[in-house]
């Protein structure tokens, strides 16, 4: 076990590619924060943009990468809007049961619909990106995982300067603590839910683009959500700061998990780790490492 | 005028305690014996039998998580991982042990239930969506130690062949013989849970459900409860998983991912949750759905699409139509096919007159 390079190269990996997972439970977060909504969708929203800008780029439609790429954004937004409209608004105030199962039904539409328009073959998504691998240091990092990352940063911080210093960004908190209070103060809320899943399906456009081009494109890429989880819990369910910080262990865990337990029980462990973290925390601090803990009253 | 509590006297416990108290709904449940023990095996042909059998273990399942999700109001997506934990339970202790399948049955549920128990334990501190996403990571927890240990799972494949069941010389290898045995079962659960929901057990439950800190302050013990809303639930889990690997004749951990979970959800929502008809009713419908969604395609579809390109639309069409239909229900009929059912018996109650 003394194998101390081997884990450092695995620790590099691993905080980019939680950066990356950063980036897709943003999505997650941003929603529950504004909204109060749980999103079981947002490896679909992730999936379902790589696909239609992987479609659009390839040779059967022939659109330049910066055309698919701002149109994979509008649809993205588009799309988000209309969901918004259609289905949650009439669920607001429903149990949580509701929401869940309607956003699980929503990822089912998007798995069978986004194969049967663009075809069910995987695509690449090729980036202006080289392939060669960058050193840092001891690290090896493929280029796009770091742009992913510096990607990735950048909305973060961005997001977060936007909770903290803009006059739409507290209002969006302002809702996301009381939904009538905020209307009572003349916040216009159904207009911060739609912004809310506006940038959730923009965060989501960068999540697809991003991990599509690591890895194809495909309906496979939906397997990206089932990390917003682990990361979202250990981070806390509202918290931008939170992402991060749980996107880079969940990326971290993942990495040591496979690199060293995975010859011993025959590979699968990337899957499971995470999990595994998640469930500890659940049972030590629900409510995460930086999310509000909710009193409960009668 | 058909459905009438009018003219029914209580008049002593043993009356007021009874299952079926109105004479419609005697009548009711004796044709539905009469049509599911006698009608279907003599009349329907052994693919539709085939068809019944899988309902009526969805069925099973599908009462279980309604006592869960439903009635205790406990959100958990890891229904399909206590049916793995008691399709291999019976898988081993047939092969390994030799058991009699009569045993098995129950050995299942009860290894499922000792599962259930355990993941019930965080229960106490979170619930909503943090226990959804606990129950979430017990799926793949669990799924994955099957497939991990080859002394579970049964080696590479991770499925064990099992033979056809014998009840007490009575080989279950026709369609016929299943379906009888397996819609048995399905009546069983039915009942069984109709008196555990009147039951002290299943009053409490409720009481959780609707405030559970309110119950805890009339003197519900709400983690033991919970608990047991666990414990049952995965009980009806776990035979459910050994039901389905005695009709497939193989247990195999792909029979019960998380696909397997979100369906059975799918059929509490679109049944009604907290209800026991509605279990039933989203049984027979996700189940089905399927088979209708590729007969509707191949005599509709046929018409403008080539065989091939028909063949993966089907997969894609399930998927669209299974996600809409749950979303259709839940904004337009939130208490499922079970409040529609209501609202035509409640017309019928006073009909001619709609007053």
């Amino acid at each position: 076990m003394g194998d101390l390079p081997f884990a450092i190269e695995l620790a590099g990996q691993g905080v980019a590619n939680g950066l990356m997972y950063s980036l897709v439970a943003l999505g997650f977060v941003l929603i529950y924060k504004a909204t109060d909504a749980i999103n079981f969708a947002q490896g679909e929203f992730v999936m379902i943009a790589g696909i239609v800008i992987a479609a659009l780029a390839s040779d059967a439609y022939g659109f330049p990468l910066w055309l698919a790429l701002f149109a994979g954004l509008v649809f993205m937004v588009v799309f988000n809007i209309g969901l918004e409209r259609v289905v949650l608004r009439p669920l607001i105030g429903r149990p949580i049961v509701s929401i869940i199962m309607a956003t699980i039904g929503l990822a089912a539409i998007l798995r069978g619909f986004g194969p049967m328009v663009f075809g069910s073959a995987p695509r690449g998504l090729a980036l202006p990106i080289p392939d060669a691998p960058v050193i840092i240091g001891p690290f090896f990092f493929s280029p796009i995982q770091l742009v992913g990352a510096g990607v990735s940063i950048l909305f973060l911080m961005g997001f977060g300067w936007f909770f903290l210093k803009t006059r739409k960004g507290v209002a969006m908190r302002a809702v996301a603590d009381s939904h009538q209070v905020s209307s009572a103060m003349g916040i216009n809320v159904e207009k911060y839910f739609a912004l809310a899943w506006v940038m959730a399906g923009v965060v989501a456009m960068l999540g697809g683009v991003l991990w599509g081009s690591m890895s194809g494109v495909d309906t496979q890429l939906a397997l990206v959500g089932l990390k917003v989880f682990p990361v979202v819990i250990l981070g806390g369910l509202d918290s931008i700061i939170g992402v991060i910080v749980g996107g880079i262990i969940i990326g971290l865990v993942e990495a040591l998990a496979s690199g060293f337990i995975d010859p011993y029980v025959g590979g699968g462990t990337k899957d499971f780790a995470p999990y595994v973290l998640m469930i500890i925390m659940l049972m030590i601090r629900p409510y995460g490492l930086f999310g509000r803990k909710l009193i409960e009253r009668i | 005028m058909f459905y009438r509590e009018s003219g029914e006297y209580k008049t002593d416990y043993k009356r007021d305690m009874t299952l079926y108290a109105l004479p419609i709904s005697r009548f009711a449940v004796g044709l539905m014996v009469l049509l599911f023990f006698v009608a279907a095996p003599l009349l329907m042909s052994e693919y539709q039998l085939t068809l019944l059998s899988l309902v009526a273990i969805a069925v099973v399942g599908a009462l279980g998580l309604n006592i869960l999700v439903g009635y205790a109001g406990q959100l958990s997506i890891g229904h399909a991982a206590f049916m793995s934990v008691g399709a291999y339970t019976a898988a081993n202790l047939v092969t390994k042990l030799d058991m009699p399948f009569l045993l098995t049955l129950p050995a299942g549920g009860i290894m499922a239930a000792a599962i259930g128990l355990i993941v019930g334990i965080p229960s106490l501190r979170i619930k909503g969506i943090y226990l959804a996403i606990a129950t979430l990571a017990a799926q793949f927890i669990i799924e994955w130690i099957i497939n991990h240990s080859p002394s579970i799972s049964g080696g590479v494949q991770a499925s064990i062949e099992i033979d056809r069941p014998t009840i007490l010389g009575w080989k279950l290898d026709q369609a016929v013989d299943l379906y009888l045995f397996l819609v048995t079962i399905a009546a069983i659960a039915i009942v069984c849970t109709q008196n555990l929901i009147r039951s002290r057990i299943g009053r409490a439950f409720i009481a959780i459900r609707d405030q559970d800190i309110a119950a805890e302050i009339i003197g519900i013990s709400v983690f033991k409860y919970k608990l047991y809303a666990f414990g049952i639930s995965s009980f009806y889990a776990g035979v459910t998983g050994v039901l389905y690997t005695y009709y497939l004749g193989i247990a195999s951990y792909e029979q019960f991912t998380l696909v397997v979970s979100i369906d059975y959800l799918a059929m509490i929502i679109i049944g009604g949750l907290g209800s026991i008809l509605g279990s039933v009713l989203g049984a027979f419908f996700i189940t089905l759905l399927p088979i209708g969604i590729r007969l509707f395609m191949e005599n509709v579809g046929s018409l403008f699409l080539e065989p091939e390109a028909l063949a993966s639309i089907i997969s894609q069409m399930r998927l669209i139509v299974f996600g809409s239909l749950i979303i259709i229900f839940l904004i337009m009929e939130p208490e499922g096919l079970n409040r529609l059912w209501i609202n035509i018996r409640n017309y019928f109650r006073v009909w001619p007159f709609s007053y």
